[in-house]
């Protein structure tokens, strides 16, 4: 797969605090990317340099085959940018808003309007056109920021912690967006989130921790590397469990057994059949991963 | 449309909308006006009364007039630099507010963001003097108008330059602000210190020589001497047709700062048009280098 974005080897220091400490990844183009890592790990800093906010110390940054270092308004035309804080101006209406950052990119007139009905068609917002932004609730608001940065239709898009905060239909709306975006338009997004079963979802994780890499790949290559798969019995007594000589809970209705991998849970159906009738095996989930590579627990932006 | 015009649409919109500010800066000549009026205007009128030989008589109007016309001049010399410290909040709430973030990360380049708030902030304080030019023209109106098409044109390109003058000093000084506490010290103080050190609350000739030589380095002195040049000059000429003798209205002249010494050599009026247009034009351009360097430190 062709990468969109090269991370190599960037560097940055905030006085004696190395923010990001010779940082290397790479997005595939069409691809969710998570980014994950708790607060202060180095990943607004790290978007802060791939969007032109603060300059690196060095290290290279190549988006869409172009250097930022000589490229820069290049790839701001490349990149749209879903803040963690909503930063459209809260005084003025959505649609004043919309026609601004669109002249940003310059787009004007009609193919601005045009432009901004079909985000609002895509994404809800039609009837929200003359309110002000600081009068809309927290799930428009973030629907207008989405809208703000798919106006100028970016090849990248960098959602911040963007359903942090937000309702479940919210939520679910926002994902359908950028699923459609993705599949019709091959659009790759760059996430970082605190929840993780978003992460779950995503193609290719990176987490990072005091600005390094602490682990990469595809969320089931992190699960099988750094968690165990559980089975759960069902039907069974609790004596008979016990037999099997593995650490288990008591769960509603059954037993949660953890074994090493897919493969030990087999080797146990194998050997009990008469106990495997009722039962099902999933992986561990991302929150169990984040916790093994960095020793610290991720809910809902708090660092555990 | 350009995208500079959006953004200046985008950062006028912003100060309009913003009522408080808006009012304040536009109510704040109007409030001066009221304040010199009832608390200078007697005690200048007396100093002008007591200039004039015993017995002489003299129509109150001309002299109302002439109080009138330094009233106004120190309002609009004032208001012209402090309104616009007073709209230009809005390049400080862009960092405080994060939205500065959403304009730097599109391609637009730090001179058009730069443009855009020294233009909006030009068009809101121009919009308000000017305001406050028409009211202070009416002041005058009531009080003993002196003032011919010439001068009221003059005072119009006078108010027009300061205002210039005043954005472009606070668009530098204030692009050098984080937040909002930094924003309201540096508008109490200019507030505060600037109708000093311009001569508009105290003729800068009733200083000691030493300061005197240290304000005609500053620009704004020049401006005052302007704008006050041409609202008390019909007042002075009918001093002199009603018989004032000429040494006494050139005293009356003097105390009023109407001719600035900068080391012994009289300030001629085109040449403070020029101090000021170099100014604005400094200025500016330590604002855009401002910017450009913010830029590239990036």
């Amino acid at each position: 797969m062709q990468a969109i974005v090269e991370i190599s080897h960037l560097t940055k220091c905030f006085g004696d605090l190395r923010a990001v400490d010779d940082l290397s990844f790479k997005v595939n183009k069409g691809e969710l990317f998570a980014f994950l890592g708790v607060n202060g790990a180095g990943k607004s800093t790290t978007i802060n340099i791939m969007c032109g906010q603060i300059g690196k110390d060095s290290g290279t940054v190549v988006i869409d085959g172009a250097d930022f270092d000589n490229a820069a308004e290049r790839i701001k035309r490349q990149m749209g940018v879903v803040f963690q804080n909503s930063v459209l101006d809260s005084a003025l209406t959505v649609y004043d808003n919309l026609v601004c950052r669109a002249a940003l990119y310059g787009i004007f007139g009609e193919k601005c309007k045009k432009r901004i009905d079909v985000l609002a068609k895509m994404l809800n917002f039609g009837h929200l056109y003359s309110r002000t932004v600081g009068k809309l609730s927290g799930g428009e608001r973030r629907r207008v920021d989405i809208a703000r940065a798919l106006i100028h239709q970016p090849k990248i898009l960098v959602l911040d912690e963007p359903t942090t905060g937000l309702d479940p239909q919210t939520r679910r709306l926002l994902w359908n967006v950028i699923t459609d975006l993705r599949q019709s338009e091959n659009m790759t997004v760059f996430l970082t989130t605190h929840y993780m079963e978003e992460a779950a979802e995503a193609d290719y994780v990176v987490i990072i921790d005091s600005g390094k890499v602490a682990a990469e790949g595809t969320p089931i290559q992190l699960k099988n590397a750094y968690t165990g798969d559980f089975i759960t019995l069902y039907g069974v007594s609790e004596q008979q469990v016990r037999g099997l000589g593995l650490a288990y809970e008591v769960t509603a209705g059954g037993f949660r057994l953890a074994v090493e991998n897919t493969r030990a849970a087999t080797e146990l159906i194998v050997r009990y059949p008469h106990l495997f009738c009722d039962y099902e095996i999933v992986k561990g989930k991302m929150d169990d991963v984040f916790l093994a590579v960095t020793g610290k627990k991720l809910i809902g932006g708090e660092q555990k | 449309m350009s995208t500079v015009a959006a953004l200046i649409k985008r950062n006028v919109k912003l100060f309009f909308k913003d009522k408080g500010m808006f009012f304040t800066a536009l109510v704040t000549p109007g409030i001066l006006l009221v304040l010199y009026s009832t608390f200078l205007g007697n005690v200048y009128k007396d100093t002008y009364m007591a200039a004039l030989p015993q017995g002489f008589i003299l129509p109150e109007k001309i002299i109302d007039g002439l109080v009138g016309g330094q009233l106004v001049s120190s309002i609009l010399a004032v208001s012209c630099v402090t309104v616009a410290f007073c709209s230009n909040f809005l390049m400080v709430q862009d960092k405080v507010s994060g939205v500065i973030k959403d304009l730097t990360m599109s391609p637009v380049k730090p001179y058009q963001l730069s443009l855009a708030y020294y233009v909006a902030n030009l068009v809101s304080t121009l919009i308000i003097c000017l305001g406050a030019l028409c009211l202070g023209l009416g002041y005058l109106a009531i009080v003993g108008w002196y003032l011919s098409v010439a001068d009221v044109f003059l005072l119009l390109i006078d108010v027009i330059v300061l205002v210039l003058f005043g954005t472009a000093l606070s668009s530098l000084v204030n692009f050098f602000l984080n937040t909002q506490g930094q924003l309201s010290a540096v508008g109490t103080v200019i507030s505060a210190g600037y109708g000093f050190i311009c001569g508009a609350y105290m003729p800068i000739s009733t200083f000691s020589e030493g300061l005197q030589k240290v304000l005609s380095f500053l620009p704004g002195t020049y401006g005052t001497s302007l704008v006050r040049s041409h609202c008390v000059r019909g007042a002075l000429e009918e001093l002199v047709e009603n018989g004032v003798h000429t040494e006494i209205v050139e005293a009356i002249k003097a105390s009023l700062d109407l001719s600035v010494d900068f080391f012994g050599q009289t300030v001629e009026i085109p040449v403070m048009y020029i101090i000021l247009l170099v100014s604005i034009f400094l200025f500016l351009g330590g604002f855009v280098l401002a910017n450009v360097a913010k830029h590239k430190k990036r």
